[in-house]
């Protein structure tokens, strides 16, 4: 009799976790919609998505391997000039350039991610920081082909041809925004599916406990180096949308500050969880929004917010509703 | 020509002294407490402006005496109201805190001093070229370096013989031990924590002189230190040391031969070391891991 309650119990459960789900894109769908009543504009909105995949990428090292990356800018910047460079110099293709910018950051990332996956905590993280100065101060110098200080400007998003049809995401309008949201869409599901798999559900045995892990015969490494890779690679996507977006590329979305926004998205919206990152960067993105229009010492207040979050608000928005939901 | 490569030897010498000077007092917070300050670079600022402060009142040998002492006493607040709180959590924790406080600081001296460069007065005599034929090497210069040889002897003098030294070396090693052992832990960090901001405090003043304050002038500092660590090796003191040096001596030789590469062979260096010797080259095997 016992074991027909258990199912009815369980139940409620999976369709909470489908009403978010349904939630979160309905939200993400009208956002075009609802956002100017706001007085928020669609640019706003893409930033949120771009900045959320950004961070919902590190946080496949962060949140799910435990694995701290303190610069992730690298790779989103390197996506981002990646597909700037390319629309520039070789091909006006938007899906060849995001391609592009994907691999330049991704292979990247894999590389430097062989160096340094035998480095743990804040040795990993110190290694990271430095070795992603090493792009910025190359865009910054590299005058004649990345623009150096001024970025990366003369490139434009061009519309995408699907045989007879073609996709017009050269204006400002929302059917660029819903492009973004195609992509990202696409990511996440991806992103999903990875951490269902029996790969990911490895990279959470290795955040709960590596010396175990390790004990039952994973290669720590090797799965280290993997998630790194993969993240750098969903972030380099990030950055070459960043790229369409502004239609422009800057040295400071190469820049370790970047990195640093990257971490404090993914704390905000809660580490551990799946959607944290996105609510993370949209709170971030939009109070920066906000901040620096108001005041010109908007860096005290993004500080602020640092340490605040650190002391006081460590779980981040969805890590404290799931502690108090279990509680 | 020997005079180009004197030149930028000297400045090798001077920017590797800067370095070293930085990366120490990072690397002495990094091994006890497991922190990477951020905000080094900004008590760094926060030396140089309140030496341009005190100079008036004080003088500029005062104000050269006290303000890396005051550095020192706003990084004890900062370590006990701040700081302190997130030792024993994920590094995640400790890195967004400082980041967040160099941020802070940032904008608070461009708040409080302005976003332009202002000037640090010297004492005559200090200005003066030692020779006609060496123009560019100042006295200023030379006193710099005597400065910080003096102060890396006292640094590693205190830590090798006296007691406290000799806790803040055994707690990098086991902390818990050291602990256990009967130390007050916690006001050994907070004394440590200041050491590391004093040395910040110094070298603000000391570049001060050189190349005048502005807010963000500890920022190029702060990633050549974290480089001159790993190429050193984490965990070793001498070898932050050495590591410095060599970084800034690389930087300058380049500066000869090829300006546009001189930031690029500072990060050739640490690939290489990277790549080759992981632990660095005076580091200790497993202390990176």
């Amino acid at each position: 009799m016992t074991t027909a309650v258990l199912p009815a119990t369980a139940r409620p459960a999976i369709s909470g976790k489908v009403l978010v789900l349904v939630a979160i894109w309905a939200i993400l769908l009208t956002a075009p919609f609802w956002l100017p009543l706001l007085g928020g504009y669609t640019a706003l909105a893409g930033r949120v998505l771009v900045f959320g995949l950004a961070a919902m990428g590190l946080n496949l090292l962060l949140g799910f391997t435990g694995v701290l990356s303190f610069g992730h800018a690298a790779y989103f910047g390197l996506g981002a000039y990646g597909a700037g460079l390319t629309l520039r110099y070789l091909v006006h293709s938007t899906p060849l350039a995001m391609l592009a910018g994907t691999l330049l950051g991704g292979v990247a990332g894999t590389l430097f991610g062989l160096l340094i996956v035998r480095r743990r905590g804040v040795y990993f993280a110190m290694c990271t920081i430095a070795f992603g100065q090493l792009w910025y101060y190359l865009a910054y110098s590299w005058n004649d082909f990345t623009g150096g200080f001024d970025g990366l400007r003369d490139f434009q998003r061009q519309p995408i041809g699907f045989g007879p049809f073609t996709l017009d995401i050269t204006s400002e309008g929302p059917t660029f925004y819903y492009f973004l949201l195609g992509v990202f869409a696409v990511a996440v599901t991806l992103m999903g599916l990875l951490l269902r798999s029996p790969f990911g559900r490895t990279l959470l045995a290795i955040r709960e406990n590596e010396r175990r892990a390790r004990f039952i015969g994973i290669p720590i490494e090797r799965h280290i180096w993997l998630s790194f890779s993969i993240s750098c690679f969903f972030t380099a996507l990030a950055g070459t949308l960043y790229a369409l977006l502004n239609n422009f590329a800057d040295p400071l979305a190469l820049h370790y500050s970047l990195s640093g926004y990257f971490v404090v998205m993914t704390v905000i919206g809660g580490m551990r969880t799946f959607w944290g990152p996105l609510l993370g960067a949209a709170v971030f993105v939009v109070l920066q929004d906000y901040i620096s229009s108001m005041t010109v010492n908007w860096m005290s207040f993004v500080g602020g917010i640092f340490i605040l979050v650190v002391l006081f608000f460590p779980r981040g928005l969805l890590g404290t509703i799931r502690s108090r939901a279990a509680a | 020509m020997w005079q180009v490569v004197v030149f930028n030897v000297t400045n090798g010498l001077i920017i590797g002294t800067f370095y070293v000077l930085m990366a120490l007092g990072l690397s002495l917070i990094l091994n006890l407490s497991n922190v990477i300050n951020f905000a080094h670079g900004n008590f760094l600022a926060l030396g140089g402006y309140l030496a341009f402060m005190l100079s008036p009142t004080l003088g500029y040998w005062g104000a050269l005496l006290i303000s890396p002492l005051l550095t020192a006493l706003i990084g004890v607040v900062v370590e006990r109201f701040m700081v302190r709180r997130v030792y024993n959590r994920d590094p995640i924790y400790s890195l967004l805190l400082t980041f967040g406080l160099a941020f802070v600081m940032q904008d608070a001296a461009r708040y409080i001093w302005g976003p332009n460069g202002l000037p640090l007065g010297l004492p005559a005599g200090l200005s003066q070229p030692i020779s006609p034929n060496l123009f560019f090497i100042t006295w200023y210069r030379i006193f710099m370096v005597s400065v910080v040889i003096v102060t890396v002897l006292g640094l590693f003098a205190f830590l090798r013989y006296s007691r406290v030294g000799l806790r803040i070396r055994a707690g990098t090693l086991d902390l818990e031990t050291v602990s256990t052992l009967g130390v007050n832990v916690r006001n050994l960090r907070t004394f440590n924590f200041a050491v590391g901001c004093l040395l910040a405090g110094l070298s603000g003043v000391l570049a001060a002189g050189q190349i005048g304050l502005n807010p963000n002038m500890g920022d190029d500092l702060l990633m050549p230190s974290f480089i001159a660590i790993i190429v050193g090796g984490v965990g070793s003191l001498i070898g932050t040391l050495f590591g410095g040096l060599l970084i800034g001596m690389a930087a300058a030789l380049t500066t000869v031969v090829y300006p546009a590469a001189s930031e690029a062979v500072i990060y050739a260096i640490l690939m290489a070391v990277l790549l080759i010797r992981p632990r660095g080259l005076i580091g200790e095997e497993g202390m990176m891991s």
